[in-house]
């Protein structure tokens, strides 16, 4: 299923905003939107939001035989995978061009910056080591979903525990969680990477674009780089031409949000640390009762309500009467549920003088008084509208 | 790094080469008939084939149509022995499809594609021998297939790469030295304006490193341009001899 097509009001619209300096959403240039973080009931699995967009990963480890260049190094293997549900523009089983740049942005931004130590993964060297795979799942698309998946991935793995193993010999031995802990991976440092989107022929830039802006972009650039202000990796896409100035000048505010970020991430792995300690409730359980699961839920913003009576009754006292209305009468109540406002225009339809009664009295109220009308109609009225005989026009009383 | 010292005391390569040196740029346009476009490039032991047809009618999607500008389909393939180990899988790996994807849109950004709406322009890129600087090569080579072919563009496309190794630059990486665990960053440009159409780096890389890395790529791909400049004006000699004008 194609995407819905982005309008050309809708275009010229966000392009005029960017031009003023203006985002949609009311951000800043250089701002994110809001990080969250949430861990599940087993190691290493992780679900991002990034404003809307929403998106799951999951760590797990296996056995496996080492490469033939790489005898005593661990396998680290990273799928993501583009779910149906994230946009109706994903397909299932095709490859399509963000899927392979996703894919490969991800295996570099982890497997070629080296983040973590590989060797200890190696069990029996050249026989034996532990393979580690990250499968990362988008399932909400709102834009940006480059850093999304760097933040579930970084954060997934430095959560993950793998299995303790003991060696007697030849014998491998992998013991499960109850026999021995499990033993966390050796995290060096934590790439996490920052899109830049151009506009205006690259003379201006936005960080984290959302899905809107990320249609009418011109270029985008991802620069990934851990706290340590080291890059790990740089990629521009889009076809648009950049000077050495500028490409500098995102390297700069790039380091400044991964070190953000990375605070935030630590944050949630200690809170998750202490959760698990003390053995409170975390993960899925508590997901429901808290309501973090609910994808797009709004939060409530507190809006202050104090001297609202006031400021009301201010602003009518200031404001001016308006011109050229027409005196209004007050309605008149003849009876419980029926009103009468004005007196009603008399009407040139020529109906019977029973009817005549019933058109005058409020015109203006509508539909309290088409109730009382075909009330006071009697069953089985018939009215005859106009007098020609050439025509039988009959209105039916319900 | 520990075994291979890519960088000697005295200042030289495993090659042989200084830090800025490139390596030697031999290419030959016109290669063959049924194209409209051809070109062969090696640059130092990496040989490379671009081949361009069109602009022609958009065949197959009709969706692709695009009614302003010509649409361009890149497509990169490794022949299987150009690797030290057969390489089982040409095309269709994550690895070759991302080629095409940067080499299209290397192209998208320096062809003047509002000269032909609702066309297609075909370039297709083989490596006949890998050492290194794959993705520069395969640039440098369509750019001269693409000259070859007639096809308007703002500036010669020249691509290049770069490393770092014990705070010295070096320029136009083989393959042990990209493949030695270091920095290794491409950049593809566009000399005159000075305008970065794609720019890829992996491995760490310090952030105040990063001017420098960009200042050496950037030289080197300017002495690319002026070989490919050569290249092309040689070859136009040849021919309007051949012709008699």
């Amino acid at each position: 299923m194609k995407d819905t097509p982005l309008s050309n009001c809708e275009r010229t619209f966000l392009l005029k905003a960017i031009e003023e300096r203006k985002r949609v959403d009311g951000r800043e240039t250089y701002d994110y939107r809001n990080i969250k973080i949430t861990f599940g009931m087993d190691y290493g699995f992780c679900i991002v939001d990034l404003g809307k967009t929403k998106v799951m990963s999951q760590v797990s480890c296996e056995l496996a035989v080492p490469k033939e260049t790489r005898p005593s190094e661990g396998i680290l293997f990273t799928n993501v995978e583009l779910s149906p549900m994230a946009s109706p523009a994903f397909e299932s089983n095709r490859q399509s061009d963000l899927l392979v740049k996703l894919n490969r942005q991800l295996e570099r931004c982890l497997r070629t910056s080296k983040c973590f130590d590989m060797e200890s993964l190696c069990v029996i060297s050249g026989e034996k080591v532990w393979r580690i795979n990250v499968d990362v799942h988008v399932l909400n698309h709102d834009g940006n979903l480059m850093d999304a998946v760097s933040i579930a991935a970084i954060t997934s793995l430095s959560q993950f525990r793998r299995p303790e193993v003991s060696i007697q010999g030849r014998d491998v031995t992998v013991h499960t969680a109850e026999e021995r802990d499990p033993v966390p991976l050796s995290i060096y440092h934590m790439p996490i990477s920052v899109s830049f989107a151009f506009f205006q022929q690259g003379s201006y830039l936005l960080v984290d674009p959302n899905d809107r802006e990320e249609r009418v972009m011109e270029g985008l650039l991802v620069i990934a780089m851990n706290k340590h202000r080291e890059i790990c990796s740089i990629q521009s896409s889009g076809g648009i031409m950049l000077l050495k100035e500028q490409v500098l000048r995102c390297s700069k505010i790039a380091s400044v949000k991964v070190s953000e970020i990375t605070e935030l991430i630590q944050k949630a792995l200690e809170n998750d640390k202490r959760a698990r300690k003390d053995r409170g409730k975390f993960g899925f359980a508590e997901s429901l009762p808290k309501e973090r699961i609910t994808a797009l839920k709004t939060q409530e913003a507190p809006v202050e309500m104090k001297d609202i009576q006031e400021t009301a009754s201010a602003i009518i006292s200031k404001a001016e009467v308006p011109l050229n209305t027409q005196a209004v009468r007050s309605p008149v109540v003849h009876a419980v549920g029926v009103g009468q406002v004005g007196e009603g225009v008399t009407s040139s339809w020529g109906l019977e003088e029973e009817e005549e009664e019933e058109e005058e009295e409020g015109d203006k109220e509508g539909e309290m008084e088409e109730r009382t009308d075909k009330k006071k109609w009697k069953k089985g009225d018939v009215v005859v509208i106009s007098d020609s005989e050439e025509e039988d026009v009959v209105m039916l009383n319900q | 790094m520990a075994g291979i010292e890519l960088l000697s005391d005295q200042g030289y390569r495993l090659d042989g080469r200084k830090a800025t040196e490139l390596r030697k740029v031999q290419a030959q346009m016109g290669v063959f008939g049924q194209a409209d476009g051809s070109a062969y490039l090696e640059q130092g032991n990496t040989k490379v084939l671009a081949v361009v047809y069109g602009p022609h009618e958009v065949r197959g999607a009709r969706s692709k149509i695009q009614h302003d500008r010509a649409v361009i389909n890149c497509q990169y393939s490794m022949a299987t022995f150009s690797t030290a180990e057969r390489k089982r899988r040409p095309h269709g790996d994550r690895k070759s499809s991302e080629m095409s994807l940067h080499l299209k849109q290397t192209f998208e950004a320096a062809v003047l594609t509002q000269l032909y709406p609702r066309s297609q322009i075909d370039i297709y890129v083989k490596i006949l021998q890998s050492d290194g600087g794959n993705y520069s090569a395969c640039v440098n080579a369509a750019t001269l297939a693409v000259i070859d072919a007639g096809i308007p563009m703002r500036d010669y496309v020249c691509a290049c790469t770069a490393g770092f190794v014990d705070d010295t630059p070096l320029a136009d990486l083989c393959h042990a030295e990209e493949s030695g665990g270091g920095t290794s960053l491409a950049v593809a440009l566009l000399p005159r304006g000075g305008q970065i159409a794609l720019l890829q780096m992996d491995a760490r890389l310090h952030q105040d490193h990063l001017d420098t890395l960009m200042e050496a790529a950037m030289t080197a791909c300017k002495g690319v341009s002026k070989v490919l400049d050569e290249v092309v004006r040689q070859h136009l000699q040849e021919t309007s001899v051949l012709t008699g004008e």
